[in-house]
């Protein structure tokens, strides 16, 4: 495995660029008070609305706060909201999915149509219940959102499991007298998981902004926070200053196709009929 | 085959499989209804039949991996028909099965050592025994190197992945092993290789077959006794050696008479069968053939034929000669 992460980097450069992006937003969310050159939420109205010039590189806002340093705090809020929500959500929604998938029957009926109760909601009217009603901070934003986007998962993963519990290699791991669990764990998720991948590397960028909308009707993070989705509301205001809204949605834009990158090389690593043709 | 001393391995008494439709009125299709017959220890049971005749349902309900919905299945003196839990996973090492297709059989996303480790996870062995040398010497067995234990699935051959099967089927030290169209899907001299190897193997452990194919020729080639299937039911069973020189039930010698014969055609002509497979869901009433059989009587439309002995070993399901007989 490690040999074919090496392999890897030298071979699918996209995986690689995908690495570097993500890295970089990474280091620049945990360095952020180094590297950032002015206080993020402190407001200085002598410099409003600037163009970006090499004391503030990317400009400044309406408040005349540094763009530059407000993107790279933001990275630690959006990037854990993107992230964090995917990855508990997708784990969730897998094994929901491979569950009912597997199983079948009553059980696949009664857990689908759960699962299909949550997604009839529109996602963000059901997230934003959840958030009034628990009261709006990160982490229950990030709840509300784990909780409308899971479902997604759910039904990817049950049609691929559908397809893939028909295998033959399935029904041999049942003869040796294998356990359900065990079948499902060892036989069913590790073929049927790549397109659950693919999928929450591309949702990552989607979490960020459905983040910040959330954000924008006044749940999730308060507004002097800086946080990527956020920003880019903020820059509606003011259309003609372009770096307003503009690099903050570069961030998202970055790390999201980052992530995608990544995505793609992750399937082809997983898959040993891909690993070895590097 | 020690003829005179016979031990039963596996009997399947008055054994059903149906499948319920879906939906109410698509009815009940009964894959496999009312098979009885016992198996010896140490043959090679064959089984033929058209595709969808229930050969491989049949294979599959001797070892419980489709739940029979009647009758009762015998392995080894234990009544496995309604075992359970660990009990039925226990019994499991007991009877194996080897698949049609040897690359849709192994799991793509492990390699072979993972692969012909799984029998021993799943029954713990890993401290009771050295399942490496195990692994080993079932690569031995069949025939294979211990470089392919770190490939995975796709970089061996079709013949390669299916002695990567048998080895699989082998780990637990089984006594029977369903051979469910074992070969079907293999190149001619590949079959002819994996199935001198399953010939060999029988010898040197003991093993007993429950060989499932639509090809007659390599059912003549390993099987002790044959048994025809039509339609979820058997219509004659016998050792292959009687069955070449008499076959009593209609349908086994238009079967029969299908087996391309090279040089002298001494051995008559084939015989075609009207009209199409009726479906299992709606089978015709009385004997099941009667409808496609060259001497069908009136007595066969109304009542269905039993299997019975019209010679030592030779058991037809025919009024032909339940007639003869009375």
């Amino acid at each position: 495995m490690l040999l074919s992460i090496k392999k890897m980097f030298k071979s699918n450069h996209l995986f690689t660029v995908g690495v570097i992006i993500c890295l970089a937003w990474i280091l620049a969310a945990i360095f952020a008070p180094l590297i950032a050159p002015y206080d993020p939420i402190e407001q200085d109205l002598t410099v409003k609305l600037q163009a970006p010039t090499m004391a503030h590189l990317f400009g400044t806002d309406k408040f005349g706060r540094d763009i530059f340093s407000r993107v790279l705090y933001g990275a630690r809020y959006s990037l854990l909201a993107g992230c964090l929500t995917v990855v508990i959500a997708g784990v969730i929604g897998t094994f929901y999915g491979a569950i009912a998938g597997y199983v079948g029957g009553w059980v696949d009926n009664v857990m689908m149509r759960f699962s299909e109760m949550i997604l009839s909601f529109p996602s963000l009217v059901l997230a934003m219940i959840i958030n009034a009603v628990m009261g709006s901070n990160l982490f229950n934003t990030m709840f509300a959102l784990v909780i409308v986007s899971w479902p997604t998962y759910a039904r990817l993963m049950r049609s691929v499991v559908l397809s893939v519990k028909e295998n033959e290699y399935v029904t041999a791991s049942e003869a040796m007298g294998a356990t359900n669990s065990r079948i499902l764990i060892r036989e069913i998720i590790p073929n049927s998981i790549s397109s659950v991948i693919i999928m929450a590397t591309t949702d990552i960028g989607n979490k960020i902004l459905m983040f910040s909308t959330l954000s924008f009707l006044g749940l999730g993070s308060a507004p002097p926070t800086p946080e990527w989705g956020m920003m880019v509301s903020e820059g509606v205001d003011n259309f003609n200053k372009f770096w307003i809204a503009g690099f903050p949605g570069l961030a998202i834009f970055t790390m999201s196709i980052g992530a995608n990158f990544i995505g793609d090389g992750l399937r082809d690593l997983l898959d040993p009929k891909l690993r070895t043709q590097f | 085959m020690a003829e005179n001393k016979k031990q039963v391995l596996v009997t399947a008494d008055h054994l059903q499989v149906y499948f319920k439709g879906k939906e109410k009125r698509s009815g009940v299709v009964k894959a496999v209804d009312d098979v009885s017959f016992d198996i010896y220890r140490g043959e090679t049971f064959g089984v033929v039949g058209e595709s969808g005749c229930g050969k491989s349902t049949l294979g599959r309900a001797l070892i419980r991996l489709i739940p029979p919905t009647g009758g009762r299945v015998i392995l080894d003196g234990t009544d496995i028909t309604n075992m359970k839990g660990a009990e039925l996973r226990k019994m499991r090492g007991k009877a194996q099965i080897i698949f049609q297709d040897p690359s849709a059989c192994l799991n793509p996303r492990r390699n072979i050592r993972q692969i012909l480790m799984e029998p021993f996870e799943i029954h713990r062995l890993q401290k009771e025994m050295d399942v490496n040398a195990r692994i080993e010497e079932l690569l031995r067995l069949v025939g294979m190197d211990t470089y392919v234990l770190s490939r995975y699935p796709h970089e061996l051959s079709g013949g390669q992945k299916q002695r990567i099967g048998i080895a699989r089927a082998l780990a637990l030290n089984p006594s029977l092993i369903i051979c469910d169209e074992a070969v079907s899907a293999l190149d001619v001299s590949v079959q002819a290789q994996v199935l001198n190897l399953l010939q060999d193997l029988k010898g040197k452990l003991g093993l007993t077959y429950f060989f499932i194919s639509h090809n007659l020729n390599v059912v003549y080639q390993v099987s002790d006794r044959v048994a025809v299937m039509y339609l979820g039911k058997v219509a004659e069973i016998a050792a292959y050696d009687r069955l070449y020189e008499k076959r009593y039930h209609p349908y086994t010698e238009a079967l029969l008479s299908a087996i391309p014969q090279v040089g002298e055609s001494g051995q008559g002509t084939r015989i075609r069968l009207e009209g199409e497979v009726p479906s299992p869901s709606n089978p015709p009433s009385g004997c099941r053939f009667h409808t496609r059989c060259p001497k069908a009587c009136d007595r066969c439309g109304r009542d269905e034929p039993v299997l019975k002995e019209i010679e030592p070993g030779h058991f037809v399901a025919c009024h032909l000669y339940d007639t003869e007989k009375a």
